[in-house]
């Protein structure tokens, strides 16, 4: 048992050392520095630059979080301190149900309901021609992928706040919508961090679902409306040809390991404030 | 009314429209896969698995993709269960509850947790190069197995913090072993194995990225751990991705069957959970 612990613990180190092992080819070739900040994507010529990729990630990530954190906390503090027991168990299940959804149903969605809604009706008003394939539809999917997640943390936060404070504020005549904002928000602070950095690592890490929205072009994006190319997608989308092109396996090993230093990272930080968050309450 | 009041009942509406959009997604995309997929749905498409042509809107079905994914899903379900129960064992029978090194444990599976499927598929394939294994259904189940052990692990774990420490005690103070014990507690948190093998095999049914360098694809069910398997998420990429309109109402349809799957897996998990929760003793 002790050895079957360790052994699927290790799974981590293991996988980042395997990673690694595997892009040391394309990292004896090219600089880190060269890597992350060159926009030469040209395989056929060696040429690996994962700057597009990497702005294609910030960009989908950024959206999905900026939709995803106003209405998540907004949800939060209406299913903790709003509404009735009642619609409270109608609500929460809903929450869970969404978490239960697979990501490639989640992208067919995209692609039949969210595209021609871009393409159609929000494009029109700002850019005079967009596919619908864009950073923001890979945005609003994320987006949504990343409620059940934010809400079902933050709630469980939100309950850990003691009564008394509440009661307290309210006994000196705050409304609630005041408690909420200058009790609630300054004790669930770290917690509202912690689901936030986590919803991140999340959207960061996300595949299925952007490349089917996101168009997939290797260019920066400079627009919502333009489209993008995160990394997860291009790992999946390019498996087939990796054996083929020399470097090419590599590289693409590369932006997985990427992604899971980079998620591995935050899932840490996020993790350690919760279970301190946790233990503080334990006590 | 005065400012304070009207700042009240503003984020009061602001919350109800958020919840309303949070909540009411889920419908949303419930609705616009039934709408889609339901035209497209026939008998051939769950009983046949594709026949000649069937990319260019011939006819056959998506039956290879449904025993795949079962295969797969149950595959790794089944070995993450073999791993995952000592593990969820140990850190609460042998390290005790609330131990330093059974939180750091419990830390580490959270952030295994929080690894992209994506990344794990990755993984898996640079294993399956080592070993010199093509994509096939063994490749799949063991890229799928890495993915779903932390969720076994931390739901397990979750289920045996909530039976009574007396009851641990009582059977140690009767002169059980460590092993004898966790055997108790295995039979009394039954209902909740269930539970954590039904999340599993809804997160494992419906994921692609790791199977999509693992498993393969294929126009036939797999007879061997050898061969290649096809899955269900991955036929609805594919045939979404074709421009033939038969072959994407196939997508919408497959589309169709995997969210019914998943629901039914969602919904009757948490009935167990809620069940479980009456049942057990206080």
């Amino acid at each position: 048992m002790l050895l079957l612990t360790i052994l699927s613990v290790s799974v981590v180190i293991v996988i980042g050392i395997g990673l690694y092992y595997k892009s040391v080819p394309v990292l004896d070739n090219s600089s880190w520095w060269h890597l992350l900040t060159s926009s030469e994507w040209k395989p056929m010529k060696g040429l690996f630059g994962f700057f597009p990729f990497i702005m294609g990630t910030l960009w989908v990530t950024g959206i999905a979080i900026i939709i995803a954190l106003p209405l998540c906390l907004l949800s939060s503090f209406y299913i903790t301190e709003y509404a009735p027991q009642r619609v409270r168990k109608i609500l929460v299940p809903f929450v869970n149900l969404l978490s239960g959804i697979p990501p490639v149903i989640f992208g067919v969605w995209g692609v039949l309901f969210i595209i021609p809604l871009i393409q159609k009706h929000i494009a029109p008003h700002f850019v005079e021609f967009s596919t619908g394939y864009s950073v923001l539809a890979g945005g609003i999917v994320l987006a949504v992928m990343i409620f059940p997640l934010i809400v079902s943390i933050v709630c469980e936060v939100l309950n850990t706040i003691p009564k008394e404070l509440k009661e307290a504020s309210l006994s000196l005549g705050a409304t609630k919508w005041e408690t909420i904002r200058k009790v609630y928000l300054r004790k669930a602070k770290p917690g509202i961090i912690a689901a936030t950095v986590l919803a991140i690592s999340r959207a960061f890490g996300e595949t299925i679902a952007v490349l089917m929205v996101c168009g997939n072009n290797a260019d920066v994006p400079h627009s919502v409306f333009d489209s993008g190319y995160p990394l997860p997608a291009l790992i999946a989308n390019n498996y087939g040809e990796m054996l083929s092109i020399p470097m090419y396996d590599s590289a693409l090993m590369f932006a997985a390991l990427l992604l899971f230093v980079i998620i591995l990272l935050f899932n840490i930080i996020s993790r350690v404030i919760l279970a301190r968050l946790e233990r503080k309450l334990a006590a | 009314m005065t400012r304070r009041k009207l700042e009240e009942n503003f984020f009061r509406v602001l919350m109800l429209l958020s919840i309303t959009i949070v909540a009411g997604s889920f419908f949303l995309i419930v609705g616009t896969i039934f709408i889609k997929g339901v035209p497209f749905m026939n008998l051939d498409m769950i009983t046949k698995i594709p026949g000649g042509g069937f990319y260019i809107g011939k006819e056959g079905g998506v039956l290879n993709a449904i025993i795949g994914s079962l295969y797969v899903a149950g595959g790794a379900t089944i070995l993450g269960l073999l791993i995952s129960i000592p593990v969820a064992i140990y850190i609460n029978m042998y390290l005790g509850s609330r131990n330093v090194i059974a939180n750091s444990l419990r830390i580490a599976f959270d952030v295994l947790f929080g690894i992209p499927s994506i990344v794990y598929g990755a993984f898996g394939f640079l294993i399956m190069v080592y070993f010199g294994i093509k994509a096939s259904l063994l490749g799949g189940i063991v890229a799928v197995t890495l993915l779903v052990i932390p969720i076994l692990v931390r739901t397990l774990d979750e289920v045996i913090l909530t039976v009574p420490k007396e009851l641990r005690d009582a059977s140690l103070a009767l002169g059980a072993t460590r092993w004898e014990m966790s055997k108790v507690v295995l039979r009394q948190i039954r209902p909740g194995i269930f539970t954590a093998i039904l999340l599993s095999f809804g997160r494992a049914i419906g994921d692609v990225a790791s199977v999509l360098f693992t498993a393969g694809f294929s126009d036939n069910i797999p007879t061997s751990l050898h061969q290649p398997a096809a899955t269900l998420p991955l036929a609805i990429f594919f045939q979404l991705g074709s421009p033939v309109e038969e072959v994407q109402g196939r997508a919408y349809a497959s589309a169709l069957i995997l969210t019914i799957v998943v629901l039914i897996i969602t919904v009757l998990s948490s009935w167990l959970a809620k069940r479980f929760s009456k049942n057990k003793i206080q």
